[in-house]
């Protein structure tokens, strides 16, 4: 059947600041979905020609191949870092860092806390999926009690390895972040929240109010092994228990 | 010229980054070189430029890389143990084609070793230090005022070849008071501009910094592109200098603060008739294989001398390639040679 | 005419099946049809139910779906 939307008004399109290329994420996983809520926002804000995007090593390490805005892909855990670089070389850019929580919140520990502690005016996006997707799915410092992963193959044991880190929490605790919050997008609600969200922690750096971090709960439905509408509901019903909604801190 | 001031090594390397343009400086505290740290942390704010303590040196020199990214130029400087917590961005600034200058200000290893100048990261510096095939190029000053003018050349370097480069300097030069005569601060709107870098994707399409492809081939192509611009530096950018070499048997190969002390020797072992010279690389990448493979030619024995247990030396042997004897004198865990142990070292080998 | 019209890139769709779920009218589902990936494509099996609410949109991992809606008569 030929669709004809002559008669009838775009309400949804692909962001223009996106670039044609297709994602290489797994079916279902949330990564595409946030890579397109950050696009849309350039869009709104119209800020492509000066935004910076800083792509971590872990399953966004392809996000320069997405974005029409320029890319520095950093080392691993060290995106925090190489934003604050940019942000004080240059501070009319707009820069965001995207990290997953390996790189975020386990190698890259020490640059995303003092980053956040020095205040730079730069919007973080934090990925936690619970799982280091990239390499195949090991625990990440935000795996779940109990959670299988290829290097706890009979559920993470708190008694070896710890406890799911509430790194949005500690960063919650310091005086120079502007906007801390926890964000998800397993149903529409969730990705509409998220989206404001995230506007928001872009407006607060366009604003030079400094440090935003938006903390963003997904899948890795191919490592969780379970369907992507099955790991939706997870986050829902189990991964939210851990890693509680909301807004932490918001001094903007 | 500049105005004659007297000045430590340290201070030196941070004042001329400063005339050099340097606009953006991380860096973690170590001794010994606190100075320069100190240095640019009540300079650099002063001129509206950037200075950060980070949080570590990995933090330095990632934020090195996120400010070169942007086409500023950028320092960073240590010693020892944290230039090994360097080598990741190092390796990264490689990749991505980044001009970037690191300091380096050694100290006795391995581990924590000591605080004492030594010459013990020579291999790290020059064979690659980090992960890949790479280099970077070497400055390795003598003097104070040298500390000073290789560091302009640094930044030059840098920005020319699109490459890291360090500055391999030692406590001694560091702590060391010389007058200099510092350069006039270059005009920064002067320098050519970088159409690579990352500063906002207007009325162009966007710039990527990147050091990766998962295509071996791509990657591959990445490779070669970087051999030959090293093969290009090699051709172009070789430093060194000769001292009493044109009747000389016997030459000392040393860098840095040896050759410094050196300089001496040469004077001292002439005076009792032995007929000394001195090889000093400037360029300990690219090292200057050919010019030392010449005077290889006329002499019977290149002693080299070093801080360490004989890093430079392969390259000297190397150089020198069997055309003469080459024996080697070297202190470690930051003790420096005295010019009357290495004149001593020196009368065993003169004929 | 229906509210709302999608147009759907089967290529960019990897079928995972979330805009399904998103629309409550409902008006998706699986077409059985394999794009170029091999990837069973989704398609408007119901598409007089579509309202043009844009769920499906916000939804999908791939940006595959684009959203028209009926214009408002005057
Ligand atoms: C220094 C270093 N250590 C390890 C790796 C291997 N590595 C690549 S991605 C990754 C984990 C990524 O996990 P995460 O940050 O959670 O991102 P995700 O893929 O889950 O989005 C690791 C350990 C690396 N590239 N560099
Ligand atoms: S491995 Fe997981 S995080 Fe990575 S693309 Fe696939 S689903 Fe997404
Ligand atoms: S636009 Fe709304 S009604 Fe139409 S298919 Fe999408 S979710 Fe369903
Ligand atoms: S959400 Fe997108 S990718 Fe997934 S099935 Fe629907 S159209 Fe296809
Ligand atoms: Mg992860």
């Amino acid at each position: 059947m030929p669709v004809s939307t002559e008669k009838m008004v775009k309400v949804f399109g692909r962001p223009g600041s996106l670039t044609e290329a297709r994602f290489t994420y797994c079916p279902g996983c949330h990564h595409g979905i946030l890579t397109r809520i950050i696009a849309q926002t350039i869009d709104e804000l119209g800020i492509v020609e000066r935004t910076v995007g800083v792509a971590p090593v872990g399953c966004a390490v392809f996000a320069y191949l997405w974005y029409r805005c320029d890319v520095i892909q950093a080392s691993h855990g060290r995106a925090s870092a190489v934003a604050t670089g940019v942000k004080r070389a240059n501070p009319n850019l707009i820069v965001f860092a995207y990290q997953g929580d390996g790189d975020f919140a386990s190698i890259g520990t020490a640059e995303s806390i003092h980053a956040a502690n020095r205040g730079e005016n730069i919007t973080v996006i934090f990925v936690n999926n619970q799982v280091y997707g990239m390499t195949g799915g090991e625990m990440a410092p935000t795996s779940l009690v109990g959670q299988k992963t290829t290097t706890t193959p009979d559920g993470r044991d708190p008694a070896l390895f710890g406890y799911p880190i509430r790194f949005s929490e500690m960063i919650a605790q310091l005086d120079a972040p502007v906007y801390v919050t926890r964000q998800a997008l397993y149903d529409t609600k969730r990705i509409m929240d998220a989206t404001k969200a995230i506007k928001k922690a872009f407006t607060n750096q366009l604003e030079g109010k400094g440090y935003s971090l938006v903390e963003v709960l997904a899948t890795c439905p191919t490592n969780w092994r379970m369907k992507p509408t099955e790991a939706n509901k997870h986050v829902a019903e189990v991964v939210t228990k851990v890693f509680p909604l909301g807004d932490l801190i918001d001094r903007g | 010229m500049g105005e004659r001031m007297l000045l430590r090594g340290n201070e030196v390397i941070a004042e001329a980054a400063i005339r050099a343009g340097c606009q953006c400086y991380f860096a973690y505290p170590i001794t010994p070189q606190a100075e320069l740290l100190e240095h640019m942390a009540k300079n650099m704010p002063r001129l509206g430029r950037t200075f950060i303590q980070a949080e570590s040196e990995i933090a330095a020199i990632s934020m090195v890389y996120g400010a070169a990214s942007v086409g500023v130029r950028t320092m960073t400087s240590s010693s020892s143990p944290g230039i090994s917590l360097k080598q990741e961005g190092i390796s990264y600034l490689a990749g991505s084609n980044l001009p970037a200058v690191i300091v380096n200000i050694v100290r006795g290893g391995p581990g924590l070793g000591d605080i004492a100048p030594a010459q013990s990261d020579y291999f790290q510096a020059t064979k690659g230090g980090g992960h890949g095939d790479y280099h970077m190029i070497v400055l390795a000053p003598s003097t104070v005022p040298e500390a000073g003018e290789l560091t302009m050349l640094a930044f030059d370097l840098a920005d020319q070849y699109r490459t890291p480069v360090m500055i391999l300097a030692d406590g001694m030069l560091g702590q060391m008071m010389e007058p200099v005569e510092l350069p006039e601060p270059i005009d920064v709107a002067s320098l050519p501009a970088k159409e690579w870098a990352t500063t906002g994707a207007k009325g162009r399409d966007p710039n990527v910094i990147l050091s990766f492809d998962l295509d071996p081939e791509v990657l591959k192509r990445m490779n070669l592109a970087l051999q030959k611009r090293y093969r290009q530096i090699e051709a172009k950018e070789v430093r060194y200098e000769e001292a009493a070499t044109e009747d000389a048997d016997i030459l000392i190969a040393a860098y840095g603060t040896v050759a410094r002390i050196s300089k001496s020797v040469v004077r001292m072992a002439r005076a009792e008739g032995i007929k000394l010279g001195l090889f000093r690389p400037i360029t300990l990448w690219p090292f200057p294989y050919q010019p030392l493979k010449e005077l290889a030619d006329r002499v019977k024995t290149v002693l080299t001398v070093e801080m360490s247990a004989g890093q430079m030396w392969e390259d000297v042997r190397l150089g020198v390639a069997e055309r003469a004897n080459t024996p080697f004198y070297g202190e470690m865990g930051g003790v420096v040679p005295t010019p009357r142990r290495i004149l001593s070292e020196v009368r065993k080998h003169a004929s | 005419m229906p509210k709302g019209m999608l147009i759907i890139d089967k290529e960019r769709c990897k079928g995972c099946g979330l805009c399904i779920v998103a629309c409550s009218h409902p008006v998706l589902a699986f077409s059985g049809e394999l794009n170029r990936s091999g990837y069973n494509v989704v398609h408007m099996e119901r598409p007089e139910a579509c309202v043009g609410c844009g769920f499906c949109a916000l939804t999908c991992p791939d940006v595959a779906i684009e959203v028209y809606r009926a214009r408002v008569p005057a």
